[in-house]
C-alpha cells in the first residue's frame, strides 16, 4: 500500500513518536447526514464526516453548536433523529441500527473525567476489561500506566491525583480496552493554564503512540489548532469548514470561520481592474486568495489579522487613521485602529514598540501569504 | 461539619482575654447542661452497682431474657431488610427511571413517616384484627380468616411500613448527589446498564443505604408502641412491663442490654459517618439517563402503588373511616375526648420546646466555634437523650426523682425534662449548622464598628441564627407531641394528652375515638416533617 500524502505524512513529520497505525487511509469513522432534534430544536443537522484510522480531528466552534452532542451520538449516549453512524464499517446508528455504548468499541475521556471515586488507579484502569484474565489485566494496566507515566500511583485514589494526573488515568482507562475511537469532550477544560498547554502535548504524544483515532470536542481555538491533524469547525450544528489546521487558519471558507480563529478584522476593499482600493492604501488584487475579477466595480471584505498589520507613526496629514485603545499581553501589543474610511483594524507589535491611543498612524498591510476575501454582505 | 468553617468561627472570638473568660463561662455552663442531660443514665450505672452480681448474671442468662434479645435482634433484621427492600427500589424508580407521576410517587414515599408507628399499629390491628375492617368487609365472600397481624408479622409489617422512608430518602439524596458521568464512563467501557449499576452507582450509594438502614434499626429497637400493640416481646414492651409490675431489677437490667445495642447501632453509624465525610463528594454534572422501564413499568406502578395503599391510604382511611363512622356503639363508650387534652399536649411541648432551644445555644455555639474534639464533646453527648430509648429514660427518671427529688414525681416538671433531654439534639442540631452557615466577617465587621464580643453575638449572630433556632424549636414541640413510652410513665396522675387518650383507647378497643387526636398527631408530624425539609433544602423533583 502506498503511504499516503495527505495530512498524515504531515503529522508524522511534525511528531516523532512512532505511530501504530495500520493503514492511514482506511475509514474509521463515517458520520452521513447526521441529524439531532430536540423538540423543535435542531441541535445537529445533516452532519457529514469522515475520519481516518490513527487520525486526530478536532471539533471546535462555541458552544451550543452541537459539537458535544455530535459526540455523544458517535458513542451511543445520545440516539441520532436521522442519518448513519458508522465505525469500521459497521452500521452503529441508522433508521434501523441502534448499538447501545456497551455495543461500540468506542471509548470517552469526559470532561470531568468521572474516575469511579470508589475505585483505585488500578481498578479504574482494568474497569473496561472485564473479560480478560487477570493476568492479562495485569499486565494491560502496567502497559498503560507505563504509557501515561503514572506507575508509581498505580494503587491511589483519584482523589489523592492532581487533575493533569486524573486526566492521564481517564485516559487509560478508556484506552484500556483497544477502541476503535476515543472520543475526548472538552479534555483540557478543567485545568489551569499552564497545565493545559503542557497536558496538550502530552496527550497527543499518548495518542498517537496508542496509534488510536481520536475525536476531540473544544471551543478553544488555540487547543484545536495545537493538537489536532484535523480541524472541523462547526456552527449552528453543522459543519463549516474541515482541513487541516494551517489550512484552515490562512483560507478560513466562510466570515464565521474567519471570525471564530484569531482575531479577525474585515477590511472594506473596492477592486478597480488589478487593483483594490482600501482606507490604508490601494495593493495588488494578487495579493488576495483567488480570482476576484467577477467582482470587478465592487466591494468585497478581506480577512486582515493583526500579525499581518503594523501601524507606523507618522502626520496627521499622511496618517490612514489613529490608534483608539492599546491591549497590552505581556510580549507584545495588540492596537486597536480606526482608519479614516470607517473601519477598525488591529495590529500586532512588539512590546517595546509602544504608542498612545490617540497618535495617528499609517498602516503597512505585511502579510506575506494572500489574504482571504468574502463579498461583502 | 467542614473544619475550616469551624475554624472560621473559631478564630472570630479567639485572642483578646474578655472572650477567654466569656468562652470558659461558656463551657462550664455547657458542661453543667451535659451533666443534667447525662443524669439519668446515672441511675442505671447506680442500680447496676447495687445489685449484686450473682443475681444479675441469674438475669441476664434467664430464658425469657434469651428470649427477648432474640426476638428484638430479629424484629430489628427483619425491619432493617425489609425497609432496604422496600426503600432502595422506590428511590431508583423515582430517581432514576422513567416513573409516569415520578413526583407524585416521591412524596407518597416519603409521606408515610408522618405516620406515627403506634398510630399504625393501632390502624391494622383495627382493620386486620379479629373482626376488623377488613375481616368485616371480607366475611360475607365467604373468607373467615386473613392474616394474622399480631406477633412478629405485624410488628414487622407496621414499623417496614412507617420506617422505610429513611431508606427511601438518603438514597435518594445519595442517588441524586451521583454524578451521572460515572454511569456513562462504564457504559463507554462496556458495561451494561445492570453492570454500570452493579459496578459503579451500587458502591457510590452503599453509605447512604446504610445510613439510613441504620436509622430504621434504631428507630426498631427504641420504639415502644408498635410491639406493644402487636403484641410481640422485644425489650421496649418488657421494660415497660417490669415497671407496671414492679419488678426494677429486671427493669433495670433489660434497660442495660437495649442501651448496649443502640450503642452498637450507633457506633457502626458513626463509623459509616466519618468513612463517609468527603470521600465520595460527586459533582453531580449530569443527571444519568433515564432507565426504560418498558414492559416493567406496570410492575413498578404496582409496586409504588401497593406502598402507598398499605403506608399511607390505608392508615389515614381508617382514620377518617372512625371519624366518620363516630355513632352508637362505636365511639360512646369509655370517656369522650376532651379539648383539656389537647391544651396539656400543647403545653408541655411548648415548655419542652422553649427550655431546648435555651439550653440548645450554648452547647451548639460551643460546638459551632470549637476546633478541639473536648470542646465538642458536650454537643457529643448530649445526643446521649437521642439513643436513649423512651422506656429506659422514664424508667430510671421514675426511680432518679423517686429517690432523690420526690416533689418532683409526678409533676409536669419531670415530664417536660425528659422530653428536653431526649429531643434537645433536634434544636442543637439546627441552631449549629445555622451558626457554621454565618460568614465570621460578620462579626468581625461588628467588632470593627466598636461592638463587645457579646452584643456583636447578640446584633448580629442571634438575629442570623434565629430561624434555626425557631426551626429547632418547632421540631422538639412537633416531636414532643407524638412521644408515647416517656409521656406513659412519667405524667402526673390524671394528666391527659392527645398519646395517653390514644393509648387508653386503644388498650380497651374503642377505637372510634381515637379518630380525632390521631388525624392531629399524623397533622403534627407531617409538619414537623415540613420544617426538615425546608432546612435541608430539600428538592422534590
Amino acid at each position: 500500500m502506498q503511504r499516503s500524502t495527505d495530512t498524515h505524512g504531515k503529522t508524522a513529520a511534525f511528531d516523532s513518536v512512532e505511530t501504530a497505525v495500520e493503514d492511514p487511509t482506511a475509514t474509521v469513522l463515517e458520520l452521513d447526514g447526521v441529524t439531532k432534534d430536540y423538540g423543535p430544536e435542531c441541535a445537529v443537522e445533516e452532519l457529514s464526516l469522515s475520519v481516518k484510522d490513527g487520525e486526530l480531528l478536532t471539533m471546535l466552534g462555541p458552544s451550543g453548536c452541537g459539537k458535544t452532542t455530535t459526540l455523544r451520538m458517535i458513542a451511543g449516549l445520545e440516539q441520532p433523529s436521522s442519518g448513519s453512524i458508522r465505525i469500521e464499517d459497521e452500521t452503529v446508528a441508522d433508521a434501523d441500527t441502534f448499538d447501545k455504548p456497551e455495543e461500540r468499541d468506542v471509548g470517552i475521556v469526559f470532561q470531568d473525567y468521572a474516575l469511579f471515586p470508589h475505585l483505585n488507579v488500578e481498578e479504574n484502569i482494568a474497569f473496561g476489561l472485564s473479560d480478560a484474565t487477570e493476568r492479562e489485566i495485569d499486565e494491560r494496566v502496567t502497559e498503560l500506566l507505563d504509557l501515561v507515566d503514572l506507575s508509581e500511583h498505580r494503587e491511589k485514589m483519584p482523589s489523592k491525583l492532581s487533575g493533569g494526573q486524573q486526566q492521564r488515568v481517564a485516559l487509560a482507562r478508556s484506552l484500556a480496552p483497544e477502541p476503535d475511537v476515543l472520543l475526548l469532550d472538552e479534555p483540557f477544560s478543567n485545568l489551569d493554564v499552564r497545565l493545559r498547554v503542557e497536558m496538550r502535548e502530552e496527550v497527543r504524544k499518548i495518542l498517537k503512540r496508542a496509534g488510536v483515532t481520536a475525536i476531540s470536542v473544544t471551543h478553544d481555538q488555540e487547543e484545536a489548532l495545537s493538537i489536532s491533524d484535523r480541524v472541523a469547525i462547526m456552527n449552528d450544528g453543522t459543519i463549516e469548514q474541515a482541513g487541516d489546521p494551517a489550512e484552515v487558519f490562512e483560507n478560513p471558507e466562510s466570515r464565521f470561520v474567519a471570525s471564530f480563529l484569531g482575531q479577525a478584522s474585515f477590511l472594506s476593499a473596492r477592486v478597480a481592474g488589478e487593483n483594490i482600493e482600501t482606507g490604508m492604501g490601494t495593493f495588488d488584487t494578487n495579493r488576495l486568495n483567488g480570482p476576484v475579477e467577477a467582482y470587478n466595480g465592487a466591494t468585497v471584505d478581506m480577512l486582515v489579522r493583526p500579525d499581518d498589520l503594523r501601524a507606523i507613526p507618522t502626520a496627521e496629514s499622511t496618517a490612514d487613521g489613529y490608534v483608539t485603545q492599546r491591549q497590552y499581553n505581556g510580549p507584545s501589543f495588540v492596537y486597536r485602529v480606526k482608519l479614516h474610511s470607517g473601519d477598525v483594524v488591529h495590529c500586532l507589535h512588539n512590546h517595546s514598540e509602544s504608542f498612545e491611543p490617540g497618535e495617528p498612524v499609517e498602516i503597512d498591510l505585511t502579510a506575506d501569504h494572500p489574504l482571504a476575501w468574502y463579498p461583502t454582505e | 461539619m467542614a473544619t475550616g468553617e469551624r475554624d472560621r468561627v473559631a478564630e472570630q472570638t479567639q485572642g483578646a482575654t474578655t472572650e477567654r473568660s466569656t468562652s470558659r463561662g461558656l463551657s462550664a455552663i455547657a458542661v453543667a447542661i451535659t451533666l443534667l442531660v447525662l443524669s439519668p443514665l446515672a441511675w442505671l450505672v447506680m442500680r447496676a452497682s447495687e445489685m449484686e452480681t450473682a443475681r444479675a448474671i441469674e438475669l441476664v442468662t434467664s430464658q425469657t431474657t434469651v428470649d427477648v434479645t432474640v426476638n428484638t435482634i430479629v424484629l430489628v433484621s427483619t425491619v432493617t431488610v425489609l425497609a432496604v427492600l422496600v426503600g432502595v427500589p422506590l428511590a431508583i424508580l423515582t430517581v432514576q427511571t422513567d416513573l409516569p407521576f415520578r413526583r407524585f410517587w416521591t412524596v407518597t414515599s416519603a409521606l408515610p413517616l408522618v405516620v406515627p408507628s403506634y398510630i399504625g399499629a393501632f390502624a391494622f390491628v383495627s382493620a386486620f384484627g379479629p373482626h376488623g375492617h377488613l375481616s368485616n368487609l371480607f366475611a360475607p365472600f365467604g373468607i373467615e380468616q386473613i392474616p394474622e397481624v399480631y406477633g412478629l408479622p405485624g410488628a414487622a409489617l407496621v414499623l417496614t411500613l412507617f420506617t422505610y422512608p429513611y431508606v427511601f430518602l438518603t438514597t435518594r439524596a445519595a442517588l441524586l448527589s451521583f454524578d451521572g458521568t460515572m454511569v456513562e464512563a462504564a457504559r463507554s467501557l462496556n458495561h451494561t446498564r445492570w453492570q454500570a449499576f452493579r459496578r459503579v452507582t451500587l458502591p457510590q450509594i452503599a453509605p447512604g443505604i446504610a445510613g439510613g438502614s441504620l436509622l430504621v434499626a434504631l428507630y426498631t429497637l427504641g420504639d415502644f408502641g408498635t410491639p406493644s400493640i402487636m403484641k410481640y416481646d422485644v425489650f421496649t414492651r418488657m421494660i415497660f412491663n417490669e415497671f407496671g409490675a414492679q419488678r426494677i431489677d429486671y427493669a433495670a437490667v433489660l434497660s442495660w442490654l437495649l442501651l448496649g445495642m443502640a450503642v452498637v447501632i450507633l457506633a457502626v453509624e458513626s463509623r459509616i459517618e466519618a468513612g463517609r465525610d468527603g470521600a465520595y463528594v460527586s459533582r453531580g454534572a449530569r443527571r444519568p439517563g433515564e432507565i426504560q422501564l418498558g414492559r416493567w413499568k406496570v410492575p413498578a406502578l404496582l409496586f409504588c402503588g401497593g406502598i402507598a395503599t398499605l403506608g399511607l391510604a390505608l392508615p389515614i382511611g381508617i382514620l377518617l373511616h372512625w371519624l366518620a363512622r363516630g355513632g352508637v356503639g362505636f365511639s360512646q363508650a369509655g370517656r369522650p375526648f376532651e379539648l383539656a387534652f389537647a391544651w396539656n399536649s400543647v403545653s408541655v411541648a411548648a415548655a419542652a420546646a422553649a427550655v431546648s432551644v435555651v439550653v440548645a445555644l450554648p452547647l451548639a455555639y460551643l460546638a459551632a466555634r470549637s476546633d478541639t474534639r473536648l470542646s465538642s464533646l458536650p454537643d457529643r453527648l448530649s445526643y446521649v437523650g437521642y439513643a436513649v430509648p423512651g422506656v429506659v429514660l422514664g424508667l430510671a427518671l421514675v426511680y432518679l426523682s423517686l429517690r432523690f427529688l420526690p416533689f418532683v414525681y409526678n409533676s409536669a416538671i419531670l415530664l417536660v425534662f425528659a422530653y428536653v433531654v431526649r429531643f434537645m439534639p433536634q434544636a442543637v442540631g439546627t441552631t449549629k449548622s445555622s451558626l457554621l452557615q454565618i460568614d465570621p466577617s460578620y462579626v468581625e465587621a461588628a467588632r470593627s464598628l466598636g461592638y463587645a464580643p457579646l452584643s456583636a453575638f447578640r446584633k448580629v449572630v442571634l438575629p442570623l441564627v434565629a430561624p434555626g433556632i425557631a426551626a429547632g424549636g418547632a421540631l422538639v414541640f412537633l416531636t414532643t407531641m407524638k412521644e408515647l413510652p416517656a409521656t406513659l410513665m412519667l405524667r402526673p396522675l390524671g394528666f391527659e394528652t392527645f398519646v395517653t387518650y390514644i393509648w387508653r383507647v386503644q388498650e380497651s378497643g374503642y377505637y372510634g375515638q381515637a379518630a380525632i387526636p390521631a388525624l392531629v398527631l399524623v397533622l403534627v408530624s407531617g409538619l414537623s416533617m415540613v420544617v426538615i425539609l425546608r432546612r435541608e433544602n430539600y428538592d422534590a423533583t
